[in-house]
This record gives structure tokens, sequence and C-alpha cells, in this order.
């Protein structure tokens, strides 16, 4: 079995997600109940932590377009951080830096998020 | 042999149309690119490669059914490293999927067509052949000298 896993955590009302290991067509539905979780418990702020991600296709891009639009209809959004050169250089390719938030650090990314709902 | 890098060999993997079967697939695919010569940064490509057009055949030809089979076949010679991924499943035209363009998708609520936009990327050459019995994706990486 390919090893992936998906937690979530809190930190300053942001949900961070951490992924780990192999994100592909087979273990995609366990990140898409993740989502449909925090939108039924109304969390919209995501910060998607990819430090401990080895692998993407697209069965797991296809996740995050899938969930994108109900978290920023409802003031929320979807940010990536950590991300190794070989996991960003695929998002790069299907041109997510265009729709989507890139740090390099999570910290800058719930930063981000809370500035937002300081303004 | 002439050269450690021009490894000629043939490998054939058969597994049921299940995504659990996607780890395994990249393994062997990691194994002869391996074996042939490439770098890491065009295995991991070829492996992608590869994974998309295995979950191509599970979620279209076979409609996510685990019984169909899929038979990968990696033929090394010269330059040529060649990967042919039949199955018998329903026929699909690639052709007729445009490319994506992410704003779009992000308008009108649309996934697909990552898959083979992704390969098309990452391998040198794509080809599809189909007759009435079975479908082929054929994905080709030349070595570089």
């Amino acid at each position: 079995m390919a090893e992936f896993n998906v937690a979530t955590r809190e930190d300053s009302l942001v949900n961070v997600i951490d992924l780990k290991g192999y994100l592909d067509a087979h273990t995609a539905p366990e990140l898409e109940n993740v989502f449909t979780r925090l939108i039924d418990e109304k969390k919209y702020k995501v910060v998607v932590n990819l430090e401990q991600l080895n692998y993407i296709s697209s069965a797991g891009l296809g996740v995050f377009m899938a969930y994108i639009e109900p978290m920023r209809n409802n003031e929320g959004d979807i940010k990536f951080t950590n991300l190794s050169p070989k996991v960003y250089n695929i998002f790069d390719l299907l041109g997510f830096p265009l729709l989507y938030e890139f740090y390099k650090d999570e910290k800058e990314a719930i930063l981000k998020f809370n500035q937002k709902s300081a303004d | 042999m002439n050269n450690s890098n021009n490894k000629s060999f043939e490998k054939e993997l058969k597994v049921k149309s299940s995504t659990d079967h996607l780890e395994l697939i990249r393994r062997f695919t990691r194994s002869c690119a391996l074996d042939y010569g490439f770098n890491e940064e065009i295995i991991d490509k070829i492996i992608l490669a590869v994974d998309e057009a295995c979950t191509n055949v599970i979620k279209h030809a076979y409609k996510f059914s685990p019984e169909g089979d899929i038979v990968i076949n990696i033929k090394a010679l010269n330059n040529k490293f060649t990967i042919s991924i039949t199955d018998y499943g329903k026929d699909f035209d690639p052709s007729l999927v445009p490319d994506p363009d992410i704003k779009k998708y992000y308008q009108q609520h649309k996934i697909g067509g990552l898959g083979i936009y992704l390969m098309k990327k990452l391998m040198d050459e794509v080809n599809y052949n189909s007759t009435s019995k079975k479908n082929q994706v054929v994905l080709v990486k030349y070595l570089a000298n």
C-alpha cells in the first residue's frame, strides 16, 4: 500500500492540513473527506502543508480545484506551504500559481489569513 | 554492450484495474527507468506520466471496475525508452480532450483532462491506438547523449 497520511490541526483560527507520502488516485478520496468535513464544520481558512508530501498526481491536484470555490465564497482560501521543488514543479506545470498562493513557510500563510481578517 | 547507458531490455507487468495497484505500477516503472540509466529527475517524470495513463484507464476505460486488465510493457532499445499501456475496456479519444486552462476550470467547476496534459508535458511522445478489442497508450522518453 502506498504510504499516505492526512492530518488536520488548528493554529490561530486557521486549519492546517498536513499531507504525508503519496497523493494519487488511490489516496485522494481521503483528502476529499477532510475537505468535506471542514466545509461541514464551516472551517474555510485552510493552509495545506506539503513538507512531507513525496508525490502528487493530477488526482490529488483535482481535489484542491474541487474545493477552492466553497472556501473562497465563505471568506476563506486554500494556501499551500513548504513544497519541495519537485512537488511545486507539478503544481506549476498545471498553472496553479495563477490561482493559488504558495508560501515557503506555514507561518507566513497563517499570518496572511490573520492580516486579512484584521483589515 | 558498448555503453552502460544503452541497455536494451523488455519487461512487462500485468495488473487489475484498481487504484490499489498504482504503487506497484510506479515501483515497476522506477526500477526499469533506473536500470536504463535515466537520472532521478527524468525518472520522476516518467513515473508520473505512467501513473496518469493508468489512472485514466481505470477511470475511463474500466469506469472504476477493478476486474479489467492493464498491461504495462516497457521496452528499452538504444536511446529510446517506450512504455506501452494496454487495456481492453471502453475506447477513449484523448485528442478530443482540450488542454486545461486552470482559470476556466475554476469558473466552470470542471475537473479532468489534467492527466493527459501532464503526460504530454512530461514525455517526449504520447501516442494512442485503439482497435475494437484494445486501447493502447504509448509513452516515449529518449535518453539524452
